[in-house]
Formats: structure tokens, C-alpha cells, sequence
């Protein structure tokens, strides 16, 4: 379970942050959502503390994430990037390897190919692709071996960030549900962050609205449209009107 | 203008340097502490020495050739103002091996992998690349400084070798093609004169210039800005500090060596 309580952050002058609580169940499927720049990847980040909070408290499983073991907490983890986050100079299969071949987690170099391959064959990929380089892919391709790597230790937690961002509705229609197969199949607890209200119905077990740095609602996706919180209503219907102002 | 608010004008950068050099100096210690620590990232080592040194062997080599070349004709010419022009050869060989062959290889480096690596780092650090090795248990300065820096530092002294060679024999072309020079006694006067302290003193500037380069482009490269400004501001900071630290470093280090 991934608990925050009281979490600020702020960038200079910039109070992003204001004091977030939230928990995210294990095995359960959080969706937070929020317009841009409220905070969402910040929050995110401060989980796996990319960012320092500047106070509050965030624990894993009762344990505070600051003074956990580095490589052991973070090896607890995977995460899909807004843009892939590949690395351009390694072939999508080490890419989706990168973790089987160092560390802990460090297999024979052919095991850990076969592995990649196998992974890139669950979110669609044929394996020839495993030999090609991130640049040569198209924007939907490069998010599914992100997706590729992000499950290919098989962690118990994942973060999505952004993850149909960019692409069409078709693609992201099919990002969507392999986001959600995979974390039904692997059990998985899953954090994420989006505005697109299509991959909010797809993916989430309980949905979190930050707004101002803040939790504004929380809840089960199925009580969301139904909720009168003026936040949520005006955020899923996308109005220009109400207590989100337009210009931030 | 009241003089609060000038102590404040003055304050004010001098704290922004004094707070930079220290991040720098800290960034630079974690290198170091983490080259002795394992996991170590061979390939990522090998292929780094292969990007600073092989690919930087042509700038560096030319820039050693004219300079060798240029050095005997203004020597030629100002040592005849006191009958001074056999010193050619010595001179040149001197001046190549104890100044010229590691300040301006260190210089090219500097501009040709200094901004290469900020570059490439910068634009690692803005698509999330670097934040992705992290989420990845891979630390960003283990996987990504401490080859290069390593890499760039024993590969620029042996750039510096073999510029210090074709600087010389950049000379020794011009002295004997244009300044009449015979080939057999513009060697042996090179060699007569040339100590190995002359030699080994330039390898070691080589080795600093080469730790400033790959640091500057690392630390400017892994604090980049956001966006293509970013990147942008990223590169030209990490040429402009590495070839002042360069210059500055070798001021330092020939008052230490020439001077005691």
C-alpha cells in the first residue's frame, strides 16, 4: 500500500504541492487526474523520489520511502514514460532488458534477450523489432516498449505517466487495455496520471482529482460521473466554466 | 548608488559562483568515489574511449600539424632578429610537448566532446532518459559520468602524444622544405634537447584537461534546462567552462611544475 500524507512540494516560489493525502490499496488500479501543471507528475516522481517533498511523509507497505534501500525499493517498481523515455543508443531489446542485465535482477545476456522478446509479444510487438532502435519506431510503438519494459522484472508497482498522450484514439484505445490486462494479469498496483478521460474509464479501480496541489475528490471510477463535486464534474466534461480556472 | 545596494550587486554573483563551484566540486567527488566503487559499466567504458579518442584523433592530429608547422616559421623568423634561428627544432619540440600539444589538444577536445557529451546528456536529462535509469536501480552518474570521465582522462594523454609527435614533425616539414633546414640535424637537434620530463609533463596536464572536459560536459549535460534552449545553454556552458578551466589548470599546473 502507497500511503501520503500531508506531502508538499515546492519549486522556488512555485508551491506545486500543498498537501496531498491519498492511499492506493495494493493490487488496486489509482488514477489521479488534474489539468496540467498541477502537479501530477511531480507527485508521481516524489513517490519514487526522482523529486524530495519538501515535508509530509509517503510510505510503501508502512515504511517511509526516504529511508528505504535504494536499488531494493526501486526494484519493487516499473514505470512508462509520457515520451517512452528510451534509450537511443541501446536496440529496443536491451532496452526492454536493460534491468535483466544489471543488478540484482542480472540474467545471461540470451535468458534476457528471450525474456525482452517475449514482453515485447505481450503488448504487440513482433520480435524483429527487438533489433531495431527507438528512433525508428512510431510514437505508438516506442509507448509499447516502454510498457515492455516497465513489466519486464515483473514489479509489483507500476506508474504510468501520460500513457496515450500523443498517440491516436485507436492506439490509444489499444495502450489502454493492454494497461489494464497487465495489471489484472500481473496483480499489480498501479499509479496513474492522465487527462484523457477514455484511459481513466480503462484503467482505473479508484480515481484522485488534484487540482491546487491538493486532493480535491477521491474515489471508485464507477461513483465519478455520478459525484457533485464541481472539480470532478467540470474536469470530465471538459467545461470552460466552474471553480478550474481556464487560465493558469 | 547606496552602498547596501552595492554590496548586494557585488554579493549577490559571488555567492551564485561560489555556490556553482562547489556543486561542481561535489559532482566531481561522487565521480570519484563511485570509480572505485562496482557495479563498473566496461562496455559503456570501451565505447567512450573509443568516442573521445580514436574519433578525436583527426582534429586533434591537424590542429598539432599547422601549429607545429607555424611555431618553426615564427620562431624562424623572430630568432633571426638575435641570430638565434638553429633553436628551431628545440624550441618547436618544447614548446610542443611541455605547451602547445596539450593546451590546444585539450582545447579541441573540449570543443569537439565537451559539448558532445553536455549535448547528449542534455537531451537524455529533458526526454526523461535520465530519470528512467534511476527508476531502472541504474544510477545516472555511475552509468553515464564515470565512463566518460574515466575514459576521456586516459585517452586525452595519448591524444597529446601523438599531437605532440605530428606537432614536431609538423615543424621539422617546414624546416626543412621552407627554412633549409638538413632533415638529419633537425632531428637530432629535437632530440638532443628534449627531455622526458618536457614529454611526461604535458601527458599529465593532458590527463587534467581531459577529467575538466568530461566533467564540465557531464555536469552541464545532467543539469541541462528544459527544452532545446536548455540544451542549448547546457553545451555552450560546458565548452566555455572546460576551455577557461583548461587554460586556468595549465597556468596552475606549470607554475607547479616549472617553477619549484
Amino acid at each position: 500500500m502507497i500511503q501520503m500524507q500531508g506531502v508538499t512540494k515546492s519549486f522556488g516560489t512555485n508551491r506545486v504541492l500543498r498537501g496531498v493525502d491519498l492511499t492506493i490499496a495494493s493490487g488496486s488500479s489509482m488514477v489521479i487526474i488534474g489539468g496540467s501543471g498541477t502537479g501530477k507528475s511531480v507527485l508521481l516522481k516524489c513517490v519514487l523520489g526522482l523529486v524530495q517533498h519538501d515535508a509530509g511523509t509517503i510510505t510503501l507497505d508502512g515504511q517511509d520511502v526516504t529511508k528505504a534501500e535504494r536499488d531494493a525499493f526501486l526494484a519493487r517498481f516499473g514505470m512508462l514514460f509520457q515520451g517512452g523515455a528510451l534509450f537511443d543508443s541501446l536496440k529496443v531489446w536491451e532496452n526492454v532488458a536493460f534491468r535483466l542485465m544489471r543488478g540484482a535482477a542480472k540474467r545471461p545476456k540470451a535468458e534476457a534477450r528471450e525474456i525482452a522478446i517475449e514482453k515485447l509479444r505481450r503488448v504487440g510487438l513482433k520480435p524483429d523489432v527487438a533489433d531495431q532502435f527507438p528512433a525508428e519506431l512510431s510514437g505508438g510503438m516506442q509507448k509499447r516498449v516502454g510498457l515492455a519494459r516497465a513489466i519486464a522484472a515483473e514489479p509489483e508497482i507500476i506508474f504510468f505517466d501520460e500513457p496515450t498522450t500523443g498517440l491516436d484514439p485507436i492506439m490509444a484505445g489499444v495502450i489502454n487495455e493492454l494497461i489494464r490486462e497487465i495489471v489484472v494479469e500481473m496483480g499489480a498496483t498501479a499509479m496513474t496520471i492522465t487527462h484523457d478521460m477514455s484511459s481513466v474509464r480503462a484503467i482505473a479501480d479508484q480515481v484522485a482529482m488534484l487540482h491546487e496541489g491538493t486532493i480535491k475528490w477521491s474515489g471508485p471510477v464507477a461513483e465519478m460521473d455520478a459525484t457533485p463535486d464541481p472539480y470532478v464534474q467540470q474536469f470530465i466534461h471538459g467545461r470552460a466554466t466552474g471553480p478550474i480556472s481556464a487560465v493558469r | 548608488m547606496s552602498p547596501s545596494l552595492l554590496l548586494r550587486s557585488i554579493g549577490r554573483p559571488v555567492l551564485d559562483m561560489v555556490a556553482a563551484i562547489g556543486r561542481v566540486a561535489l559532482f566531481a567527488v561522487q565521480i570519484i568515489s563511485h570509480l572505485v566503487r562496482p557495479p563498473f559499466y566496461g562496455r559503456e567504458f570501451l565505447n567512450q574511449l573509443l568516442q573521445v579518442g580514436w574519433f578525436s584523433l583527426p582534429v586533434v592530429g591537424l590542429t598539432a600539424l599547422f601549429t607545429g608547422g607555424a611555431l618553426a616559421l615564427q620562431i624562424y623568423s623572430g630568432g633571426a632578429r638575435f641570430n638565434a634561428e638553429s633553436v628551431v627544432p628545440s624550441i618547436v619540440a618544447i614548446g610542443m610537448a611541455r605547451e602547445l600539444g596539450p593546451v590546444l589538444g585539450g582545447l579541441m577536445v573540449a570543443a569537439r566532446v565537451a559539448s558532445s557529451i553536455a549535448a547528449e546528456l542534455g537531451t537524455m536529462k529533458v526526454t526523461e532518459q535520465i530519470d528512467a535509469l534511476t527508476t531502472l536501480s541504474t544510477n545516472p552518474i555511475k552509468y553515464l559520468a564515470v565512463p566518460r570521465v574515466l575514459a576521456a582522462t586516459l585517452a586525452v594523454p595519448v591524444l597529446v602524444a601523438v599531437g605532440d609527435s605530428i606537432g614536431i614533425m609538423g615543424g621539422w616539414l617546414v624546416g626543412i622544405t621552407r627554412l633549409d633546414f638538413n632533415s638529419a640535424t633537425y632531428l637530432k637537434n629535437t632530440l638532443d634537447f628534449l627531455e622526458a620530463w618536457d614529454v611526461g609533463s604535458g601527458l599529465i596536464k593532458g590527463a587534467a584537461f581531459g577529467f575538466i572536459v568530461a566533467l564540465m560536459g557531464c555536469y552541464h549535460g545532467m543539469n541541462s534546462g528544459r527544452g532545446a534552449q536548455g540544451v542549448g545553454r547546457a553545451t555552450k556552458s560546458a565548452v566555455v567552462a572546460a576551455s577557461v578551466m583548461i587554460l586556468a589548470a595549465n597556468y596552475l599546473l606549470t607554475e607547479v611544475f616549472f617553477t619549484s
